[in-house]
């Protein structure tokens, strides 16, 4: 789905109970499916519908996204630090494109 | 066209002196429309001191479109959203509509018993008016998030969250829009 590998920023390490800031960001054309090619013919829309961040496999932030979030969809959120683990991220999108990235996070 | 012509109208209300010789150069309509924001300026000097009741004599520059009305109803049902407890931040002005930032940020305890379930995020002129819906647990810690949204055209948008306490809060903000996003035009 995506052309370039998404960029995920969250902190080097965290303390446990701490309340972290994630940020994510995937190329993406974010086709809205109002517009039409040069001939007339309608653009099927291909956006990315869902967004999903889990911690150690239990789910803590999802973005249902419509045609009118922006291409390349950017994501800022927050999770609260339960322990040492790991980030899971999904991407989903019209045309079944699925991309999953995991980042380990260091609690110290 | 259109467009062009509120916008110089509104400008030209916000600088004090305005030559003559400039003025009749408007054509009819813009000087209609200079005419009406005349009379809604004098409208909030004579009206109530408040400026919140000033602001509610503003009328929207847009009604809302039936899909935000239908939406909009579906998420709040019957119930009265509060007010306050919300930030919707987006710049007053965006120059272009196809990447707008936004920023929600609801104030929550985020415990089980009190946390911030679902947030949607409206549109009022979008051809789609249901821009994105996020889901928060109490392991969220802050139901905050912010990202980059297409705006079709000048706008008020809207913010509704539903805690699991089920109280609804809403928060709404304005944008001047310049070039529209969404493709449609």
């Amino acid at each position: 789905m995506a052309a370039s590998k998404p960029r995920v920023r969250l902190p080097e390490q965290a303390q446990a109970g701490e309340i972290i800031e994630i940020k994510a960001l995937i190329t993406h054309v974010m086709e809205t499916g109002n517009r039409k090619d040069s001939e007339g013919k309608p653009i099927p829309r291909n956006i990315i519908h869902t967004f999903t961040a889990h911690y150690d496999d239990v789910l803590f932030f999802k973005a249902e996204l419509g045609s009118g979030i922006s291409a390349n969809p950017y994501l800022s959120f927050f999770l609260k630090v339960p322990g040492p683990g790991e980030l899971r991220v999904t991407w989903l999108d019209d045309d079944g494109g699925e991309t999953i990235e995991r980042y380990p996070l260091n609690v110290l | 066209m259109f467009e062009k012509i509120t916008r110089s109208a509104v400008t030209t209300r916000n600088r004090e002196a305005l030559p003559l010789a400039r003025r009749t150069v408007l054509s009819g309509a813009a000087a209609l429309l200079l005419a009406a924001v005349g009379n809604r300026s004098a409208h909030a000097q004579s009206g109530p001191a408040h400026p919140a009741a000033a602001a509610a004599l503003d009328p929207l520059p847009r009604l809302p479109t039936p899909q935000f009305n239908a939406a909009f109803a579906k998420v709040v049902g019957d119930g009265t959203p509060i007010e306050g407890q919300m930030t919707l931040d987006l710049p007053e002005d965006a120059e272009n509509g196809n990447i707008v930032p936004y920023r929600i940020a609801v104030e929550s305890p985020m415990t089980e018993a009190d946390h911030v379930m679902r947030l949607h995020l409206f549109s009022t002129q979008n051809p789609q008016a249901a821009v994105a819906t996020f889901h928060f647990t109490p392991l969220s810690g802050k139901a905050a998030v912010s990202g980059r949204m297409r705006l079709a055209k000048t706008q008020e948008v809207v913010a509704v969250a539903l805690t699991s306490a089920n109280t609804l809060l809403i928060a709404r903000t304005s944008v001047n829009v310049g070039i529209g996003g969404c493709g449609t035009e």
